[in-house]
């Protein structure tokens, strides 16, 4: 099945975030096609590779920076979301000004219009949240 | 993309004190522009985000009451409100903001498109409807 999933918390404060995680990973190693994983809200903390958890805790980034890899799946950040809460890729930070930038590896900041998209090529829309 | 799909925004959370509110009107605001057949269901303190007369000039939050009412601009066809959320707080629909909607092709126009609907209706249109974006 083509999902798409929905991610509106973020990491460690809310396990949402890891319930996204766990349940995209699995639809991918049962065969599932996931088309996008849209961070919204705080949702887009996900995406900043500055996060640095405690050594026995899981790394909440890192995991979806790998399983981007494995699976080529895209992680879009919301953008309007994203400017609010300071994270930051090349092209925003020239756009705005910006002296720094945030994001992690296999992330890409794009317009709530990836989110209807995949809400519209998916079979299903999983949203985790609160 | 011409596949139309059903979408329902699902919003459940009070208009300020959290972000939610806004952010999901941001998403139907943008979505507008891929000519989906959309609706609003609003439950639980969610039915506060369209009490009239909200005044947030206090607060320095942005008031966005007025938006919800150019939602008939922007493809929104339905805006229900769940009737046992807003007895639960002591509101009638008279309490709520009107939402006009015309079709500009058809030219047919609908003065009100809020709509009280009840637990049974809520169910069924939720499970009538393909996406369900919920905030």
């Amino acid at each position: 099945m083509k999902l798409a999933v929905q991610v509106n918390e973020g990491p460690y404060q809310h396990q949402a975030t890891d319930s996204a995680y766990h349940f995209t990973k699995a639809a991918l190693e049962k065969g599932h096609e996931v088309f996008r994983v849209f961070f919204y809200h705080d949702g887009v903390l996900n995406g900043t590779r500055l996060t640095t958890p405690p050594q026995d805790d899981r790394n909440i980034v890192n995991r979806w920076v790998e399983l981007a890899e494995k699976y080529d799946l895209d992680l879009v950040l919301c953008v309007a979301a994203a400017q609010r809460r300071g994270l930051v890729d090349e092209g925003e930070a020239q756009r705005n000004g910006k002296d720094a930038t945030n994001i992690a590896p296999r992330f890409r900041i794009s317009g709530l219009g990836q989110l209807v998209e995949a809400a519209i090529q998916a079979e299903r829309l999983i949203v985790f949240g609160d | 993309m011409s596949d139309i799909k059903k979408f329902m925004y699902l919003n459940r959370r009070a208009p300020y004190g959290t972000i939610y509110a806004w952010e999901s009107l941001e998403v139907v605001l943008i979505g507008a522009a891929f000519d989906q057949e959309v609706s609003l269901m609003f439950m639980d303190d969610g039915v506060f985000q369209l009490v009239k007369g909200s005044d947030t000039s206090a607060s320095d939050m942005k008031n966005f009451l007025p938006t919800y009412r150019t939602l008939g601009d922007y493809g929104v066809r339905h805006m229900y409100v769940d009737k046992a959320s807003l007895e639960a707080r002591g509101l009638t629909s008279d309490d709520l903001i009107e939402v006009a909607w015309e079709d500009f092709e058809t030219e047919e126009e609908v003065d009100n498109i809020v709509e009280p609907v009840d637990a049974d209706q809520v169910a069924q249109l939720m499970a009538e409807s393909e996406v369900v974006f919920s905030f």
